[in-house]
């Protein structure tokens, strides 16, 4: 696959949205941090050094046969700013590897992995899964793990594990993460006391676009904070026990909604079906807020005709930088909420039936 | 007057704000105004994790007999010191771990509750380490195995534990 397609293929293996529990959970994903011993971390280091990471890392890959034609290699440098965002609106690449010149990513061909170079570590491996299904994630990351330190020498120290450029990645450098639509949770007002219990193990919850951010189309982020003291399958099982409890109460929350508010819960959904199906300018903030609702709506059975992977693939599409990758061009705030209205109507327009994704 | 975050379009969106009785001003242009308040991965709040730290840090720098030792502290490898660290929240290399000794682990007993790794080894660079992990493991099996009195899998046990304890003393 050429890097045009990466940047303009719309959907990635993680949103297909047909792994387990996909009504609530959209996608697992593991990120492994590793550094390279002999090496400043990518904060002091010069160009010629980052050269060398990315060099390095691309011919641990390369060294392996069957790795080798999976993976193709890119850097930030010969992005454009769009192209760049549009990575992060696909949650392949970070922001702070957007962001940095030097930086480079080696992308999987179904873009289930991800290894950044030169992020705030030298490597971030990193997967992610549709559904619930960590295990998975982390299985194919310590693979991968294990390919690269054949040829790497990992920073590592028998005391505290790998070694990481920031002290709260250390120890596994793992951190582990679910991305769960809770709209039944924020509407009956049960979510801050959940999230205040999860708190207490060690796991923390943000909004969608990670740190710094608001919920947004009422998706959280729930990954583990802590890094050192704990083995990795710990922390995966941890959270997602704490995931399981969460699905739990979300569907209880959806089945009460659903007993006693079912009038209330239909005009809702509907109107934000009516509106979506309809408008001729849409926010990406309101855009997402409505689409939660009629995605609730469609795991509820109160809507039959529309797939359910509109959510997910609209968290993705409608962002600033890939609406004007789709357009081609750059569009003005104004621009881009009268494109992003038209994809939500022609989407709507489509019955399941002849659902083919390629309407865009 | 032009746009302050792109510098390109002319500033049509201008945003003040009084904080504590602290004015600031903001001009920018339509595009760049809706990105900031548009979720945009360009906006860094000025409350990270590495300033966090560096709060943590500096209660833990000062020395009861008013020298501020930590200035001196520096890596040999990528030089940076001590207290760099400390205002910046993150290390310069891997061996600023070893050349900050001593002062780590109440860091890393702060941020995790744990100094000690307990996961996984890499298999060349820790090759020792990890016979050593996987022999403890062994151990601990053992023990299980004589307590229920499985003494045909304890046998097993032995006898794998004997293996890479001779193959530690080979390398």
């Amino acid at each position: 696959m050429s890097l045009e397609n990466f940047i303009n293929e719309s959907a990635s293996k993680w949103m297909e949205g047909n792994g387990p529990e996909s009504d609530i959970v959209i996608s697992s994903r593991v990120r492994l941090a590793r550094n390279l011993a002999d090496v400043p971390f990518p904060h002091m280091m010069n160009k010629e050094q980052s050269e060398k990471v990315i060099s390095e890392v691309y011919d641990a890959i390369q060294n392996n046969r069957v790795l080798a034609g999976d993976f193709e290699l890119i850097r930030m440098k010969d992005l454009s700013k769009l192209e760049r965002k549009a990575l992060v609106e696909k949650h392949l690449i970070s922001p702070a590897l957007a962001n940095n010149e030097y930086g480079a990513v080696l992308l999987s061909r179904d873009e289930g992995v991800s290894i950044m170079i030169n992020e705030e570590d030298h490597l971030r491996i990193q997967s992610l899964f549709s559904g619930q299904q960590l295990e998975e994630a982390w299985d194919l990351c310590t693979k991968l793990d294990d390919v690269l330190e054949e040829r790497l020498n990992y920073a590592f120290n028998e005391q505290i594990g790998y070694l990481t450029a920031c002290p709260t990645n250390v120890g596994t450098g793992i951190r582990v993460s679910v991305m769960v639509h809770l709209p039944a949770l924020v509407m009956t007002n049960q979510l801050n006391r959940i999230f205040s219990a999860i708190g207490h193990v060690g796991l923390t919850v943000r909004g969608l676009y990670g740190e710094g951010t608001q919920a947004i189309g009422n998706i959280y982020q729930i990954s583990n904070q802590i890094t050192l003291g704990q083995a990795e399958e710990e922390i995966i099982d941890n959270l997602n026990s704490v995931t399981r409890q969460i699905i739990e109460q979300e569907r209880t929350a959806r089945g009460l909604l659903l007993k006693e508010k079912k009038i209330k819960l239909q005009d809702k959904i509907g109107r934000a079906y009516g509106i979506l199906s309809n408008a001729y300018i849409l926010t990406s903030e309101e855009a997402m807020r409505l689409l939660s609702d009629v995605r609730l709506g469609i795991d509820l059975k109160l809507i039959d005709n529309i797939n359910p992977r509109i959510l997910t693939e609209m968290m993705v599409i409608l962002r600033p930088a890939y609406l004007q990758k789709l357009a081609g061009k750059e569009l003005s705030p104004a621009e881009r909420d009268v494109r992003r209205a038209k994809i939500v109507r022609n989407r709507l327009s489509v019955k399941k039936t002849k659902d083919s994704g390629g309407v865009y | 007057m032009l746009c302050e975050e792109c510098g390109k379009r002319p500033a049509s969106v201008h945003i003040t704000k009084v904080v504590n009785g602290e004015k600031t001003e903001r001009h920018l242009c339509e595009e760049c105004a809706r990105e900031l308040e548009d979720f945009s991965f360009s906006f860094q709040p000025n409350f990270t994790i590495h300033n966090l730290l560096a709060g943590l840090l500096d209660s833990a720098k000062e020395s009861p007999i008013g020298v501020n030792i930590s200035q001196k502290i520096q890596c040999p490898f990528c030089g940076m010191t001590f207290n760099q660290f400390s205002q910046y929240g993150r290390f310069g290399c891997s061996q600023c771990y070893g050349s900050f000794h001593g002062r780590i682990e109440p860091i890393l007993r702060r941020i995790h509750g744990s100094h000690v790794h307990t996961g996984k080894v890499p298999r060349r660079t820790g090759g020792k380490i990890r016979l050593k992990k996987e022999i403890d493991k062994l151990k601990r099996q053992l023990e299980q195995a004589v307590k229920k009195e499985e003494f045909e899998k304890a046998a097993e046990l032995r006898d794998k534990i004997r293996e890479l304890e001779n193959q530690i003393g080979r390398e």
